[in-house]
């Protein structure tokens, strides 16, 4: 599989998406500079997580107007598989290819710790294995809105990926660690090719970090 | 002129106001011959203040070990190195910034963060997690609040958006900080043993590089500041504190790490205290060379800038390099790069003096030795108080069928209960290597790509200090290295960061002198060097000193991570068991202060050989595998100690205990102990071996499932003790 990770001024996971994704396919990805203009031929593109221009402006903002994001944006549109990780999220997000916005926390804080998720449907090849999976979140912007039109539209089409829920897989008010509408941590675009998601599974990728619930993910666009 | 004595022609108010003594600006002038321009009279000022020479603690300082087979670099560089093993090296540091933090929280302790993060990768180490030690007033104080959001907020706001993980840490709450909050933070990096970089400029003629962010006027005089008491103006002082941007250090942290990999760079320092003053100086000085910049090269943020703000701003996110000059093109690209500032602002020179010019004027020219060697260094008179006696407790007064009420109130107390509410708020996984989580004694980070790990604490109990700063000193740095064995790694080396009033207060030199010699015996005991460290001293406000605080940040290796142990209970059915042994020590405990609201009594004293003797039978058996969980017994003493296992693990306890006074059995805080959770069968065996090696080892009881229950005293659900733990920050800061 060829895979490749963007790198932005200010990712700072992006090493860590690089080294789950080594693990799991056996290959390491192809990290690209964001000044760039093209990507490779590619099985899978990321965008990591982090605080790409200091999340100045509006958290990805910036980083949408990079060069590479044309690219980006051309390929998620050829159908090439995309997925946007907590920064990541945001920058997908920002350059239209998600719907929605990541509002701040609704507890005006940053938050980091374990969640659970579960997967609304399993329609995408990012979210047909993963059923109940434990990972942690690290933000300070992923209270997720949407127009109740769009909501309409996402929930028509399928596009809610994943759902914070207690261990039970219950998606209820005390699992919403951020306030997020409906408890989404994750939506697909229409094609369901591009992901973008606030959890992250690239931190839950091996027992010895407390979890590998976060491999599901990757395995199940990977094998 | 109001003094008559004064026979200069500079004013002498403008020399008070830099901080100088007179007979410290007479040494100016017989150093020049002749007396400073403005320029160099703030240079003398930002290098001789008491935050960047140490006047009055070198002294003492060169007391403490610092050697050890594993150290590579001990103190005088911007970090410590100790060995890991494999060609790896580990480097660390802790320092204060406690004066800019109480004057402005958020940015005071962001650049904390920043300082200490550039002090660590200027030695060629990525950095790989974060810690800090942080105290703050009574949280009835008007103030604690306000600076307790804004110091967590600016700690997460930095090391977040850089993406280093805050793993660790400690807070404490007394009125004697009310005044002055503490600010410690400490980064551990790793690097290659052989490829680690040093500040000593060489070459005559190489280029002296500045990289980074542009200077503005923001921190001038930080240093300054730092060195003096507060008093109720102290918020005048605003303007001195330095604005941090986390996002333009992620880029100065990957800028030099790449050029790193190459052989370009000759000598690199950060600009942190006293900016471009202290790093040239510093540079020239360990390379015995000179160095001569152009000022109107630095790249400026604001108009017409003066030499003297030049030198003297704290400008954030810089660096100074001596470079190559075959390599100056390669490297000005990778900065180009990062969009990050890259000019050739001077050269190395055979002067072995600064020399500053600006637009063809010469600003200053300072021999080396007379800013650096010739530094004022005092012995201050010290007098060490008599440490607080042993005090008899009315035994009527400790009533043993209050213990679980008494637990909940000490659990829920700010000094005890969880810090989740703060750790939550910093990002404490990025990296992927977090093994263990804050929370448990020590925090444990894996080294990328192997399977060993670092294990990382950082303590003080400033009470014990006061009491005794002999005993204070020697239990901060023991009480680390309990940490690291109970977390199954060999304890290594130490950084301390030493926070006290006012030298000059014979008192007070007196707690500093006895600090340092606990912390020597028991470094030397230990075999467990001081490796860096940092003073801070005049943490006073109207004349109010601190409790004295060393706070110490110590690190140990786990060779390999399958023997990585922690405090969380794990089965029900086990057994629970003290090792070390009990003398009901309640002096200066925390059950006196929260639950008699009395601060009396003796600190605990330790017996080193016996702590020794512990710890290594601590770790033996983990890495024999034979404990289920571990967790040092401190603060609090036994119950805590053991409630905490409790609810980590979310599991219960059955204690069946025949002690006569149980109050002061589960409460006292005696020294060098642990509690274990061992599986039933394991018990005999390990009651052989301690038996064998002298360990005083006791079963005390077994796990259960969701009940904390004491024989004859009663017993109450974990959930309820998760309740009383975890409620106190968010309702404190709602």
């Amino acid at each position: 599989m060829k895979s490749h990770v963007i790198v932005f001024p200010g990712s700072n996971c992006d090493r860590d998406i690089a080294v789950s994704i080594k693990n799991i396919s056996g290959n390491a990805p192809e990290m690209v500079w964001h000044k760039e203009t093209t990507i490779n031929t590619s099985d899978l593109i990321v965008v990591p997580g982090g605080f790409s221009y200091g999340d100045y402006l509006r958290c990805g903002a910036i980083a949408s107007t990079s060069p590479i994001m044309k690219d980006v944006v051309k390929k998620a549109n050829d159908g090439v598989p995309v997925i946007g990780i907590c920064n990541g999220f945001q920058i997908l997000i920002e350059s239209s290819l998600l719907d929605g916005a990541l509002m701040r926390n609704e507890s005006l804080s940053f938050i980091c710790k374990d969640i659970f998720i579960k997967s609304k449907n399993n329609s995408s090849i990012f979210t047909k294995n993963t059923n109940i999976a434990r990972m942690p979140i690290a933000h300070n912007e992923g209270n997720y809105f949407v127009s109740s039109d769009q909501l309409k539209k996402i929930q028509d089409n399928e596009q809610i990926a994943f759902q914070y829920c207690d261990q039970n897989g219950n998606v209820d008010n005390p699992s919403n660690p951020n306030g997020s509408l409906k408890n989404i941590a994750g939506v697909l675009n229409k094609q369901k090719n591009v992901l973008g998601m606030m959890p992250h599974p690239e931190r839950a990728a091996e027992k010895i970090l407390g979890c590998d619930d976060g491999k599901s993910i990757f395995e199940s666009f990977i094998n | 002129m109001t003094n008559s004595i004064w026979q200069f022609q500079t004013d002498q108010s403008l020399v008070e106001n830099h901080g100088l003594k007179l007979d410290e600006f007479t040494k100016i002038v017989e150093g020049l011959g002749r007396e400073p321009n403005l320029t160099e009279l703030g240079i003398f000022s930002a290098m001789w203040n008491e935050h960047c020479s140490y006047k009055s603690s070198k002294f003492w300082l060169k007391k403490l070990p610092t050697t050890g087979e594993r150290v590579v670099q001990g103190p005088g560089e911007n970090a410590g190195v100790i060995d890991i093993d494999d060609g790896d090296v580990a480097v660390f540091k802790m320092e204060s910034h406690n004066h800019p933090s109480f004057i402005e929280p958020y940015q005071g302790a962001a650049t904390g963060v920043g300082g200490i993060l550039r002090d660590v990768f200027t030695m060629g180490a990525r950095p790989v997690a974060n810690l800090n030690a942080l105290r703050f007033g009574d949280p009835g104080h008007p103030k604690t609040k306000h600076l307790l959001s804004g110091v967590v907020g600016g700690i997460g706001g930095y090391g977040n958006c850089i993406g280093i993980p805050t793993v660790g840490g400690e807070v404490n709450f007394h009125s004697s900080y009310n005044g002055n909050i503490l600010v410690n933070a400490m980064t551990v990096g790793i690097a290659k043993k052989d490829k680690i970089f040093y500040s000593a400029a060489a070459g005559i003629g190489n280029p002296v590089v500045y990289v980074g962010s542009k200077t503005g006027r923001d921190g001038i005089h930080g240093a300054t500041m730092a060195s003096a008491e507060f008093d109720e103006d102290s918020e005048d002082k605003k303007p001195t504190v330095q604005v941090g941007d986390p996002f333009t250090e992620k880029l100065l942290l990957e800028a030099c790490l790449e050029l790193m990999k190459e052989e370009a760079i000759i000598a690199i320092q950060d600009m942190g205290a006293a900016g471009l003053t202290s790093s040239s100086i510093e540079m020239a000085s360990k390379g015995n060379v000179g160095i001569e910049i152009d000022l109107s090269k630095v790249p400026m943020r604001a108009k017409n800038m003066s030499a003297y703000e030049l030198m003297l701003s704290e400008s954030q996110e810089r660096m100074l390099m001596v470079l190559d000059p075959t390599k100056e093109e390669m490297a000005r690209k990778i900065f180009k790069k990062w969009d990050l500032e890259f000019e050739v602002i001077g050269k190395v020179t055979d002067t072995k003096k600064l020399v500053l010019t600006m637009d063809n004027k010469e600003e200053a020219s300072i021999p080396i030795n007379i800013l650096v060697e010739d530094a004022p260094e005092y012995q201050r008179e010290y007098v060490v108080n008599e440490p607080s006696p042993l005090v008899e407790l009315d035994h009527d007064e400790l009533d043993d069928n209050n213990i679980l009420e008494d637990l909940l109130k000490m659990i829920s107390h700010p000094n005890l209960c969880s810090r989740k509410w703060i750790w939550e708020q910093y990002d404490h996984m990025v990296m992927a290597d977090t093994i263990v989580r804050p929370g448990s004694d020590a925090a444990v980070v894996r080294v990328h790509d192997t399977n060993k790990g670092i294990a990382i604490s950082t303590d003080c109990s400033p009470t014990y200090c006061k009491h005794n700063s002999f005993e204070g000193g020697k239990h901060a740095v023991v009480e680390t290295w309990r940490n690291i064995i109970a977390s199954g790694a060999l304890p290594i080396a130490i950084t301390d960061c030493m926070n006290f009033g006012n030298p000059e207060k014979p008192e007070i030199m007196g707690q500093f002198v006895e600090c340092i010699r606990g912390m020597g015996e028991a470094c030397s005991k230990l075999n467990y060097p001081v490796v860096s460290g940092n003073v801070s001293f005049y943490n006073e406000t109207n004349g109010e000193g601190i409790y004295p605080t060393p706070a110490i940040g110590g690190v140990g290796l786990i060779k390999d991570l399958s023997n990585t142990m922690t405090i969380s209970l794990k089965k029900e059915g086990s057994y629970i068991c003290v090792i070390g042994n009990s003398n009901n020590h309640l002096g200066n405990s925390q059950y006196l202060s929260i639950v008699k609201n009395k601060e009396i009594g003796s600190t605990p004293s330790i017996d080193l050989e016996e702590e020794l003797k512990n710890g290594k039978f601590v770790l033996n058996c983990i890495e024999q595998n034979k404990f289920e969980a571990v967790h040092d017994i401190a603060d609090g003493g036994l119950l805590i100690a053991l409630a905490e296992m409790s609810i980590y693990g979310k599991k219960g306890v059955n204690l069946d205990i025949n002690k006569s006074s149980l109050t002061e059995y589960l409460f006292g805080e005696d020294q060098s102990r642990y509690l274990v959770e061992i599986s039933k069968d394991s018990f005999e065996e390990l009651l052989l071996e301690a038996e064998k090696d002298k360990v005083f080892f006791e079963k005390i009881g077994f796990t259960q499932a969701d009940q904390f229950e004491i024989k004859n005293i009663g017993k109450i659900k974990v959930e309820e003790l998760i309740q009383a733990h975890e409620s106190w920050f968010k309702k404190f800061t709602n």
